[in-house]
């Protein structure tokens, strides 16, 4: 499967997930920010990527969970930089270089774009084989 | 026993399926304010009066109770699992008084965090019997383990969701409600 292939079902899961018109999803858009998602919608998310694409997705897998209850990661409402390279490492598909100039925790949703769920199937299709 | 929007489980499969019968009966003082949209009431142009339908926001609820405790048996009642999306919901008819609603809720998705139902209404007369069932519309709806939730916030520790009513239900549907 193609990166090409795996973004237009992306954006297919997106847009009914969100309901919004495919022509709205870019690579770039921010799925709280740009696509209005509320909490319950990532679980559906991952339950409608997980139906899509035949994978499973665990726990913590996709998006980050637990970081803002954990004091190591967490300081004044910044992540630490102990935090974020334990995100880094947990959470590849992300891109983390814009949220690092500017680590609060009430920004992280800024890391989930379009691109970072498509760089997450890609990676889960490829270990599949 | 209030709020409960189903009167008994018919059908149970642990995990993956959930079937529940509610009829409506013109005793429900909700109907008696709800009529339907196309009514028309004007007694002085020799309109007949109009008919009161089952709420389908009422029927949704229904299905909501449905999954909701195929959701929970699933966790053996240890989480409070609430309502948090409503995927789908399409009810192509009026319900009126001396319909049973059947209710069948299956499990699509279930993890630690939550899960997602798909389900079907069908609506029968009483006495009619159930082969005689017609569907009148589907509600896909998804449910959260709201002590799980991805912002960490913090709930009472009793479960608040699943109440005395709703064991009362399940003891009356032959179902262990020892939790």
């Amino acid at each position: 499967m193609t990166r090409d292939e795996i973004y237009a079902k992306v954006r297919e899961i997106l847009a009914d997930t969100l309901s919004v018109d495919e022509e709205d999803i870019q690579p770039t858009s921010t799925l709280k920010g740009d696509l209005g998602a509320e909490s319950i919608d990532y679980l559906d998310i991952s339950f409608q990527l997980e139906k899509g694409f035949g994978f499973k997705i665990g726990q913590n897998e996709l998006f980050p969970q637990g970081v803002a209850q954990d004091p190591k990661y967490v300081k004044d409402g910044r992540v630490t930089s102990e935090g974020i390279a334990a995100l880094v490492e947990r959470l590849p598909h992300f891109n983390f270089d814009r949220f690092k100039q500017d680590p609060q925790l009430s920004k992280i949703h800024e890391i989930f774009t379009v691109d970072s769920i498509v760089n997450f199937v890609q990676a889960k299709v490829a270990a599949k084989g | 026993m209030r709020w409960m929007w189903i009167d008994r489980i018919i059908e149970f499969e642990p995990r993956r399926r959930m079937v529940s019968i509610k009829t409506v009966s013109l005793a429900e003082g909700h109907l008696h304010e709800h009529f339907a949209a196309d009514a028309v009431t004007d007694p002085s142009r020799g309109d007949r009066p109009a008919v009161p339908v089952m709420p389908g926001s009422l029927i949704l609820e229904g299905m909501a109770q449905t999954a909701g405790i195929l959701v929970g048996h699933a966790e053996h009642f240890r989480q409070k699992v609430v309502l948090a999306k409503i995927n789908r919901a399409e009810l192509g008819v009026d319900v009126f008084p001396g319909t049973t609603l059947r209710y069948t809720a299956v499990v699509d998705r279930l993890d630690a965090m939550g899960a997602s139902t798909h389900g079907t209404v069908h609506a029968f007369k009483l006495g009619s019997g159930s082969a005689d069932a017609v569907a009148i519309g589907e509600i896909d709806l998804m449910f959260s383990f709201i002590d799980q939730n991805m912002s960490g916030m913090g709930f009472p520790q009793h479960n608040f969701v699943f109440s005395e009513s709703f064991k009362t239900l399940l003891r009356m549907s032959g179902i262990d409600a020892d939790f």
